[in-house]
């Protein structure tokens, strides 16, 4: 198991170089360090020495990949990808092209994107495996055929939709809960109620399909004769057995984002002005700031893999089939 | 008839609904007396599970349903009923236990859980108690360390154990009736033994009942005391066990009894039944057989029969036992059936007595094949250990031969045929092809030798790509060999083998899924003969079939092979397939040959304990002839970790000291036989 | 004459609807690949669902013959030619792409939204709602005329709606009667009770809403804003029609985009395991664990500094937003082949055991043939249902990228860009919420449609949904 871990992680280096790769050839294969520095700086009377001093500063003063100019191995090392890349894998995210402290910004807004970001998967968890349940327990009824029905509806409707209707419904008209102006502490309960409803509500229609679907699969296995043969009720063959072996796939696809929470939800947070990552990284793509949104790359890949990892790992929690080698 | 447990009235069940819906059970009737085992026999599609689920109703919902008939135990409908009463039947008073013990038991939930499970609704106990039963019944079912045994899950035991296991959750709610669909199938024969055996004692411990739903002949032979035969929905005969196997009546049954290979039928081709079932969708205005019947005449197409008397508690459901119409009936009426083998005379010409010549030079030599895969782990993901799959295997096929590879599952059989194709390539030994070393050929080279060794795979539905129509499957590998470049003359050539395997051409431009398994298996005969190779490899060509198509495979494999000098490398876990079909025999165990000779010999003389154990374990049809199971301790190891010494020595009832030190060496026993054991010290 | 215009986009669609012949041809002449389609037609809300996609598809394509129309004073000699690019769908809705009004106006409305000054005839300024220039321009006094005016109009659009649908309904039934050799009546019965093989009632009352619909918003958008107009007076049911075209584009092109990548290497790594395996492997969890968003972003991003850079490449606006918006489908395209290229690679990892592949390597027959023959025929399902699948998703997406600001081109007409413009319109008082409103709507419709003829695709082609058709 630790073996397993260990090879995981070491694994998951070349994958994070490859994505330092991809990101910085997109990034600089059309819009050299100069373009940056002359946009950081402002278009007008952008002089050559100041956009050099902006590169030094920012440390874009060096080759993109290669650097002819050196010997041996510092031909790669002193480079600006070499030396962005290492300090990325150090989780150091220096400064952005903007002058701010990209770790500070960070540490200080994960916590707003995690208070959206935990009630919304746990409470949509909870509500669609509940949905799931109910539809397979009523299976060949209208209600099973109405509730199928329903959630096909529920997913053809854009979240966009949820959200402005949310916010317009219960905001706007019924003024029970402010539509933004996110602060700290227990005012923050109140305004998270909206978001957080709109998350969940967003995600019912295919996350309940789907669970249906592995439930339903479930329901067609051997052992569900067996049970029924034991004599045991429909209810108890659904809680005992069905739900038991159906938890297996669904845990194990909601852990694969579970990291990923830290990131936030660009849209929910944009749209209702929560200070997250999510509305950071759309407030860069904005103002063209490569260094946060490379950050943020390197951050959403570090979280998948470990995301991948936790899969693994809560596979041998809930299947006692699995052992990690 | 107070000591009646279990009677079923006209039962009638249906999958689907509307004129496509398939009557799986057609107005079936039997008796079950407390105590008794019923044996329930037929093939498959025949109806015989769906009339147990039927009695459990635990049909598969919504499509099943019951549509007619009572069910009563004990004189209470079970089919009236309310669902919630019905439950407590269900566990309760009758137990069932299912095929596939790999998928019946949840993987997710412990062992001890779920017969526990079973207990605490049906007995009603609680903590201490409810453990302690629990123990006790997996006692009852044989399985040893029960207390360690109950925390584990169902894939930490092997499917012995599994089938154990089963066996337990139905008999804690202490059944009158004990429900048995095919509870052997999927088992290795040594083990089929045992679980017969634990069914039998328990029967005779319990005083339940046995319902027992099986095609195989041998199984109802050794366990049952009566027999119902099940053909297209209905019952077609039911008999004691004694006067059933004597002297069975209905023809349908004899032609069952005849189309079971033995060493006796060599000479001549098996019995086949002609056709196959017909679709149980139609409704019927004669008897179902009849179009399959070699005694059928016009009544049998005409009427319907009805169930006959033939004999105390013998009934059949046939005209030839209606007075009033045999009259009609060619021939003679109870007596004669080699007037009715005729056809089966026509099926293959008649080899010469005493199988095959000697055979010229070997055409196939294997040497000390080895095939080893890698089992990785640790942190760079090094090879850690190996799975021992084949290690070490001689054996040679000569001209014209058939040798017989033989052993269960997980001993590495088929590993090895894929080693001899080059399917995959072996980690040791030579394979010697015609005097060609197979093992050093590369690309176009092996290619071109390719034509000369084909196989023909066990699963007939998987053997062949579904998008392809047969002609194309057929003259695949024509092609890829370059064999005939002209496509007219391919195609001319595919019809051609087509009606060699007794298909007509239309079947060229239709696709795999509109055949039945038997006539899938002969395209996969006509596409490895496609390409003139001198030796086919059988990997368990008819284990998937029922024992009336299997004949007929068996029959034309004989025929082909005596009119183009064919060689076969036979490999089955099926010994009397080998007795009917092979000259030679090598029995595998883990991953080695542990005895191999002429088929006479070792089948009459085996010396290997483990040869022993396999063929005392086959149920024989000699009802009565109660050989004693040669009990063989534990399960067979696994192939990544072999035991010291012999293989076979944690196992072995006749192990010694020596056996755990270092494995035998082969000792000639007698003229080409062989074998690999201790207690036969080498000369 | 008119000078025909074949933006990237155009072609690719023409492409893909050749492609989408040939294939409709070749399954019709193969029965295995028949069978399962012939159960999406008996499938009620699959029937259902493809009418309803017929129509966005139509409308989609004939948005899809783009031209320029010749200017009228080069009559004389040298063909001169409108710089305007237009599409057969602008010809047919000429009266909706002229009729500019001011600003906001309400659907169905006579008057402006917002008051403005106006100069009355005798000379005095005053804040009214000023009168539209064409939304019910021909009514002498709105106020009284307008609802009477709107009636009648419905009633006549439902009174055409009926004629169409009848003829209709009376040539399908004809053609059926004909074909199973039934009398007109009889086959009146069967159709009216559903004792067809196929749906064809659902498919007629589908088509019936259809006509209706288009009846009825026909006859009203001659003289009315149907769904209202945008801040610079466009008409908003016009927008809403020409997004459709954006939004198939967006939900087909992507798809074809990643096919080939996720085909040919999800089946090699999973047939030849080994190096090639791991390479495949690294290269899509390598893509895969870049958040999508972003990657996206860093592509258009990318884009948007090569067009500002190379303005001389693009002769028309309606050009260079075309190449954005086939850029965002092959961006689109390579962050979404992962999925399908997993899927893939675990079906190639189980049939390559199979026997019929061992059969054929035991004949020698060669890698790229066996993948040609034995393992892609036998992945095909996967990948329609899959395509199926990703087409209502890609849809939904393009609303939220062009939201982010990674979308479409702002001047491409698309459903994003109207929720995005009408968007902070929710702020004022009263509330503007028809752009909203119908841009929604004419997402709902194709998105649900499309999702539910998925549905019917899944439970025909996949063999583990096959069996149980429950329920409805």
């Amino acid at each position: 198991m630790l073996a397993y871990i260990v090879r995981r992680i070491l694994y998951a280096i070349p994958i994070l170089i490859g994505v330092n790769v991809i990101t910085f050839a997109l990034f600089f294969a059309v819009n050299t360090p100069n373009d940056v520095a002359r946009m950081q700086l402002g278009v007008k009377r952008v002089t050559p020495q100041a956009i050099e001093e902006w590169k030094r500063e920012h440390g874009y003063d060096k080759p993109l990949f290669y650097n002819a100019a050196r010997s041996g191995l510092a031909r790669l090392t002193d480079t600006i990808f070499f030396q962005k890349s290492v300090r990325l894998f150090a989780f150091d995210f220096g400064r952005s092209d903007s002058g701010r402290d990209i770790g500070a910004d960070i540490r200080q807004r994960m916590w707003p994107s995690l208070a959206i970001a935990v009630p919304v998967f746990i409470v949509g968890l909870l509500t669609n495996i509940t949905m799931a349940l109910l539809i397979v327990f009523f299976r060949a009824t209208y209600l099973e055929v109405s509730a199928v029905v329903l959630t096909v509806v529920m997913m053809s409707i854009s979240s966009l939709f949820y959200i402005i209707a949310g916010q317009f419904l219960i905001g706007k008209l019924m003024h029970l809960v402010p539509i933004s102006g996110y602060s700290g502490g227990l005012s923050a309960f109140k305004f998270l109620v909206l978001p957080v409803a709109v998350g969940v509500i967003s995600g019912i229609g295919s996350g309940t399909r789907w669970y249906r679907t592995i439930f339903l699969e479930e329901f067609g296995k051997d052992y569900v004769r067996t049970a029924r043969a034991k004599g045991l009720s429909e209810l108890r063959v659904l809680f005992r057995h069905v739900l038991k072996n159906g938890m297996v796939p669904i845990l194990t696809g909601a852990v694969v984002i579970l990291p990923l929470l830290f990131t936030g939800n660009l849209i929910l947070e944009s749209f209702f002005g929560i200070p997250g990552l999510g509305s950071y990284t759309i407030d860069a793509i904005q103002g063209q700031d490569f260094a946060i949104v490379r950050s943020m790359v390197f951050l959403g890949s570090v979280f998948y893999i470990v995301g991948l990892l936790l899969t693994d790992i809560s596979y041998t929690l809930v299947d006692p089939r699995i052992r990690l080698r | 008839m107070a000591d009646v447990l279990l009677e079923i009235e006209d039962l009638e069940a249906r999958i689907g609904a509307g004129p496509r819906a398939v009557r799986a059970v057609d107005g079936v009737s039997l008796r079950i007396r407390r105590g008794e085992t019923y044996a329930l026999l037929g093939e498959s599609g025949c109806g015989k599970s769906m009339t147990a689920l039927s009695i459990m109703r635990l049909l598969p919902a919504p499509a099943g349903r019951i549509t007619g008939g009572r069910v009563l135990l004990d004189g209470i409908d079970l089919l009236g009923l309310s669902e919630a009463r019905m439950r407590a039947v269900r566990g309760g008073r009758i137990g069932m236990i299912f095929q596939e013990p790999m998928t019946s038991l949840n993987p997710v939930l412990t062992v001890g859980e779920q017969i526990a499970e079973s207990v605490r609704i049906h007995r009603g106990l609680r903590g201490g108690a409810l453990r302690g039963r629990v123990l006790e019944l997996l006692d009852a079912v044989g399985i040893p360390d029960a207390r360690r045994r109950a925390g584990e899950y169902p894939h930490q035991l092997s499917g012995g154990m599994k089938q154990r296991v089963m066996i337990a959750i139905a008999l804690a709610g202490e059944p009158e009736l004990l429900i048995a669909d095919e509870p052997t199938t999927a088992l290795d024969v040594t083990i089929q033994a045992e679980v017969l055996e634990l069914l039998r004692r328990l029967r005779a411990e319990t005083g339940m009942a046995l319902l027992l739903i099986t095609h195989d002949l041998g199984v109802v032979a050794q366990t049952a005391d009566r027999v119902g035969v099940m053909y297209a929905g209905q019952l077609v005969e039911e008999a004691a066990r004694a006067p059933f196997f004597a002297d069975p009546r209905h023809p349908y049954s004899r032609k069952l009894f005849d189309s079971v290979p033995t060493m006796a039928k060599r000479a001549r081709p098996l019995a086949v039944i002609p056709g196959s079932v017909p679709e149980l969708t139609a409704t019927f205005s004669g008897c179902r057989f009849a179009e399959r019947c070699a005694r059928a005449w016009d009544a049998c197409r005409e009427r319907v029969p009805q169930w006959h008397r033939v004999a105390d508690g013998h009934g059949v459901r046939c005209h030839l036992y209606d007075a009033a119409l045999v009259a009609g009936a060619p021939g003679a009426a109870v007596s004669a059936d080699a007037a009715a083998d005729a056809d089966t005379a026509a099926a293959a010409p008649a080899p010469e007595a005493g199988g095959h010549g000697p055979g010229g030079a070997d055409l196939l030599r294997v040497r000390d094949l080895a095939v080893h895969f890698p089992v990785r782990s640790g942190l760079f993901a090094r090879t850690r250990a190996k799975v021992y799959a084949v290690d070490g295997v001689s054996l040679a096929v000569g001209v014209g031969r058939t040798v017989a590879l033989v052993g269960e599952s997980g001993c590495g059989k088929t590993t090895v045929a894929k080693a001899i194709l080059q399917l995959i390539r072996p980690t040791a030994g030579s394979v010697r092809f015609d005097g060609v070393e197979l093992t050093a050929l590369r690309g176009r080279a092996l290619r071109a030798r390719r034509r000369d060794f084909q196989i023909v795979f066990q699963d007939p539905y998987a053997s062949m790509n579904p998008r392809m129509r047969v002609g194309e499957i057929v003259e695949e590998g024509m092609a890829a060999l370059g064999l005939v470049a002209d496509r007219a003359a391919r195609r001319r050539r595919v019809a051609e083998l087509l009606a060699q395997v007794g298909l007509s051409e239309p079947a060229l431009s239709r696709y795999p899924h509109e055949f039945s398994g038997g006539q899938r298996q002969r395209i996969c005969i006509a596409r490895a003969l496609a390409v003139d190779p001198r030796l086919i490899v059988c990997d368990e060509p008819t284990s998937a079939l029922d024992v009336s198509v299997q004949a007929q495979i068996l029959n034309l494999l004989k025929g082909l092979q005596d009119r183009l000098g064919l060689s076969y490398l036979f490999i089955t876990h099926n010994l009397s397939v080998v007795s009917y079909l092979a000259d030679e025999i090598a029995v595998m165990y883990l991953g080695r040959i542990v005895e191999h000779g002429p088929v006479s010999a070792v089948l009459a003389a085996p010396r290997h304990p483990y040869t022993e154990a396999l063929l005392a374990a086959v149920p024989t049809l000699e009802a009565g002839a109660h050989r004693p199971v040669i009990r063989l301790e534990g399960d067979p190891p696994s192939p990544v970790d072999p035991p010291p010494g012999c293989h076979f020595q944690p196992r072995c009832p006749r192990a010694m000291p020596v056996c755990r030190e270092r494995y035998p060496v082969g000792t000639v026993v007698g003229a080409g036989h062989e074998v690999r054991c201790h207690l036969y010290p080498g000369a | 004459m008119v000078k025909p215009v074949f933006l990237w986009t155009d072609t690719l669609l023409y492409v893909l609807v050749a492609a989408v012949a040939v294939l409709v041809w070749y399954v019709r002449r193969h029965e295995h690949l028949r069978a399962p389609w012939r159960e999406v037609f008996r499938n009620r809300m699959g029937v259902a669902a493809m009418v309803v996609l017929a129509a966005y598809v139509t409308v989609g394509l004939l948005d899809s013959v783009h031209f320029r129309l010749p200017l009228e004073s080069s009559a004389a000699g040298g063909e001169r030619y409108s710089g305007q690019v237009l599409s057969v769908l602008d010809l047919l809705l000429t009266p909706l792409r002229t009729h500019q009004e001011e600003t906001y106006s309400a659907p169905l409305a006579t008057r402006l939204y917002s008051k403005e000054t106006v100069r009355l005839p005798d000379g005095r300024d005053v804040r009214i709602y000023p009168r539209l220039r064409f939304g019910g321009a021909q009514l002498r006094d709105p106020a009284r005329d307008r609802l009477p005016d709107i009636e009648r109009t419905i009633l006549r659009g439902v009174g055409f709606a009926l004629l169409v649908w009848g003829a209709l309904a009376a040539v399908v039934i004809l053609v059926l009667a004909r074909r199973h050799r039934w009398a007109p009546r009889a086959a009146l019965q069967r159709v009216l009770a559903g004792r067809t093989d196929y749906p064809v009632h659902v498919a007629l009352y589908t088509a019936g809403a259809l006509i209706l619909f288009a009846s009825v918003t026909g006859h009203l958008a001659v003289h009315y804003h149907v769904f209202g107009t945008d801040k610079v007076g466009q008409d908003v049911f016009y927008e809403t029609l020409k997004s459709i075209r954006t939004g198939l584009v967006i939900g087909t092109l992507t798809t074809l985009v990643m096919l080939p990548l996720a085909i040919v290497l999800g089946i090699t790594a999973g047939y030849f395991r080994s190096w090639v395996d791991d390479v495949i492997q690294y290269i899509y969890t390598t893509l895969n664990s870049i958040p999508g968003v972003l990657l996206i972003v860093g592509a258009i991003l990318m884009l948007e500094v090569y067009m500002a850079n190379h303005p001389g490449d693009f002769q028309t606006v309606i050009a260079r937003a075309d190449l954005r918006l086939l850029f965002l489908c092959i961006i689109l395209g390579i962050t979404s082949w992962t999925g399908l290229c997993r899927l893939l690679r675990g079906e190639a990892l189980k049939l390559r055991e199979l026997d019929y592949v061992q059969a054929a390597q035991a004949f020698g027959v060669g890698h790229t043939k066996i993948l040609a023959r034995h393992i892609l025929p036998n992945v095909m399902h996967i990948v329609l249902i899959t395509v199926v699948l990703d087409f209502s998703g890609l849809v939904l997406a393009e609303a939220v990228l062009t939201y982010v600001g990674v979308g479409v081109d702002p001047t491409t007409y698309s459903w994003g860009n109207m929720i995005n413009g009408a968007r902070l319109e929710l702020a004022r008082d009263p509330v503007v919420w028809w752009s909203l409103a119908a841009a929604f709507l004419f997402m709902f419709g194709l998105v649900l449609s499309a999702n539910l003829f998925a549905d019917a695709v899944r439970d025909a082609f996949d063999p583990r949904a096959g069996g149980g058709r429950r329920g409805g």
